[in-house]
């Protein structure tokens, strides 16, 4: 009995804070919003050491704490969101470590296909950018249905990098590109003892080749960085993506990174906004 | 590297101070350098002690000399764990500094090169191996032409004045960026200036010039497009290692930024040394590059010293 009347009053207190959060970042949308934010979740085991939390445990407080924070992004009109769950080095860390994450990925994306997630709510696309043959089988399976099922979803879109580093997603481009270049040798090309004239292979590789063959094709720039817990550094995420964007580490852990956080750093963007578009500007006619 | 240009005043207005410059040059480069490079060395001048009485002066000198020897040193803040073996610096805000002034850019950027001879000079006294700056990059041709044609002057004036301080403290020099869009002089002379210092290991300079950290990406990628089309490599063999021999950074002992310092508040890397700086701890001030000085420099790698490099694993 106690349940059924504790939920309308949760679920009004839900509704009012949900209505005040609409109110504020309506207020923000005067300024300009990002399309586009890119996370870095440093800071899960820290959160959980300090509160003497079980081993491991940091990680699903993260997840949970993300959900959060995707919901605050796209209610304030956020149309693309990437966040570095799990980096290339991160598999050098203590097989039980990453067993453990190998196992949380499987069910937290199992978690996001349920109909009342946040996927559903908002008809979010989701990616997996990385390369995904360094997974386990059933991750690997797991993420590839999530995107297959989402694929044509048409509402804002989650990017997760997994078994990600920027340096290893050039090379995947560069190796694209050269497979791609050579698919596009005309027959004219090939002598009558069926040998390729090297010559005619066009090996020049222009910036926008490289670009469409990143794991981040059809996808804008991120506008902002936030890299939690304080630590500054971009350790190789999205190198080559965030050359113009504005870079922010706030100090609170990944699990503290709250609302109040999330507005500051859109108002310091807001603040830079003009600046950061001229050097965006420069820099697509540089190109 | 230039901030936004808004002059203080209309090109118009700048004349007298370039018409000052032009007198200059106009009695050569080399007599023009002298004004420019104005000297920091914190030694004992002759001019000093002649002017203080024979018991003082001995005195002074010996104290002089002390500071000297204690400026020599690295500075106890520092002395705790290891300084950074290659440091990469955003030369952000010469031109704001200059208006806040009220002055033309180029005074900020005559300013600017004062204090990059400051940290080149503690870098190489401090065990910093490696030093890249930007100077120019890609985008920076849309600039005034004034402003433009002041800075080709000025890195050509400074390469040819600092050569021997450049072999007298060890230092190399090199040039990275498309060499090929400067004036044909300061490509001779850029030519010439790497060539003489190469073969100094004190401390590698590099300048980044009409560099566009994307483009040398994209260089970097097409040489090795070339080797998979001429059969020296197979497209499923390309590792991360042949992109590295590729960049413009590949010849020196550490080509990888450990620390990388921007000025002027500026919280983006802005196309420079994309690749480079997967790893780099990244300091930014709000100091504008004009002011950096030794205690700014101080503080960004006591900065440096503090952070917990993990490169994605754990430490425990």
């Amino acid at each position: 009995m106690e349940k059924l009347e504790g939920k309308p009053v949760t679920n009004v207190i839900k509704s009012v804070q949900c209505f005040l959060r609409r109110c504020l970042f309506l207020v923000l949308s005067f300024g300009p919003i990002p399309k586009h934010i890119a996370f870095i979740m440093d800071g899960n085991r820290r959160y959980a050491k300090r509160r003497n939390m079980k081993e491991g445990s940091g990680h699903s407080v993260g997840y949970a704490a993300l959900i959060t924070m995707l919901q605050y992004c796209y209610e304030m009109g956020v149309k693309y969101v990437t966040v570095y769950a799990f980096s290339i080095d991160n598999f050098k860390r203590k097989p039980e470590e990453v067993q453990s994450l190998m196992n949380l990925m499987m069910v937290k994306i199992d978690e996001l296909l349920d109909k009342k997630s946040i996927v559903h709510e908002f008809g979010l696309k989701i990616n997996f950018w990385g390369n995904l043959d360094l997974l386990t089988e059933p991750v690997r399976l797991a993420a590839e249905k999530a995107m297959a099922s989402t694929i044509n979803n048409s509402g804002p879109v989650l990017s997760i990098c997994v078994a990600y580093t920027s340096t290893n997603e050039i090379i995947r481009a560069i190796n694209k590109t050269c497979a791609r270049n050579k698919e596009r040798i005309p027959q004219a090309c090939i002598n009558c003892d069926g040998d390729l004239l090297a010559d005619s292979i066009n090996s020049s590789i222009s910036i926008v080749d490289l670009e469409e063959n990143l794991d981040t094709a059809n996808c804008p720039d991120p506008d902002i960085v936030i890299r939690t817990s304080g630590e500054a550094r971009l350790s190789n995420f999205l190198l080559w993506q965030t050359t113009l964007s504005h870079l922010q580490n706030p100090s609170p852990l990944w699990p503290e990174f709250s609302l109040r956080n999330l507005i500051w750093s859109i108002l310091e963007y807001q603040k830079v906004y003009s600046y950061l578009e001229a050097g965006r500007r420069r820099a697509k006619k540089d190109n | 590297m230039l901030s936004t240009v808004h002059t203080a005043f209309p090109l118009n207005h700048q004349k007298p101070y370039s018409a000052h410059l032009c007198s200059l040059s106009s009695r050569g480069i080399i007599a023009n350098t002298s004004l420019l490079l104005t000297p920091t060395r914190p030694r004992s001048s002759p001019s000093l002690c002649a002017a203080l009485p024979t018991d003082a002066s001995s005195a002074a000198a010996a104290t002089v000399r002390e500071e000297s020897e204690e400026g020599a040193a690295l500075p106890s803040l520092l002395r705790q764990g290891p300084l950074p073996k290659h440091v990469a610096i955003i030369m952000d805000g010469s031109s704001r500094w200059a208006r806040a002034r009220g002055m033309p850019s180029s005074f900020g950027h005559e300013a600017g090169h004062r204090a990059l001879k400051k940290i080149v000079e503690l870098s190489g006294r401090w065990g910093v191996r490696a030093l890249t700056v930007y100077a120019f990059s890609s985008e920076n041709w849309t600039r005034p032409e004034a402003e433009v044609d002041f800075l080709m002057m000025l890195f050509e004036s400074v390469l040819k004045g600092s050569l021997g301080d450049f072999m007298k403290d060890e230092i190399s020099v090199s040039i990275i960026g498309d060499i090929t869009e400067l004036p044909q002089s300061l490509q001779k002379l850029a030519k010439e200036v790497v060539d003489m210092t190469k073969k100094n290991t004190k401390l590698d300079v590099l300048v980044a010039i009409s560099y566009s950290g994307r483009r040398e990406l994209k260089r970097a990628c097409q040489n090795i497009a070339q080797k998979v089309k001429h059969g020296l490599l197979a497209p499923e063999d390309i590792t991360e290692s042949h992109i590295e021999q590729e960049l413009e950074t590949n010849h020196i002992e550490f080509p990888h930024p450990d620390l990388l310092i921007r000025t002027s508040g500026e919280l983006r890397v802005s196309n420079f040394l994309l690749w480079q700086l997967a790893y780099t701890e990244l300091f930014f001030t709000k100091t504008y590059w004009p002011d950096f000085g030794e205690e700014d420099y101080v503080e960004a790698l006591h900065s440096f010293q503090s952070r917990q490099r993990r490169f994605g694993q754990r430490l425990n």
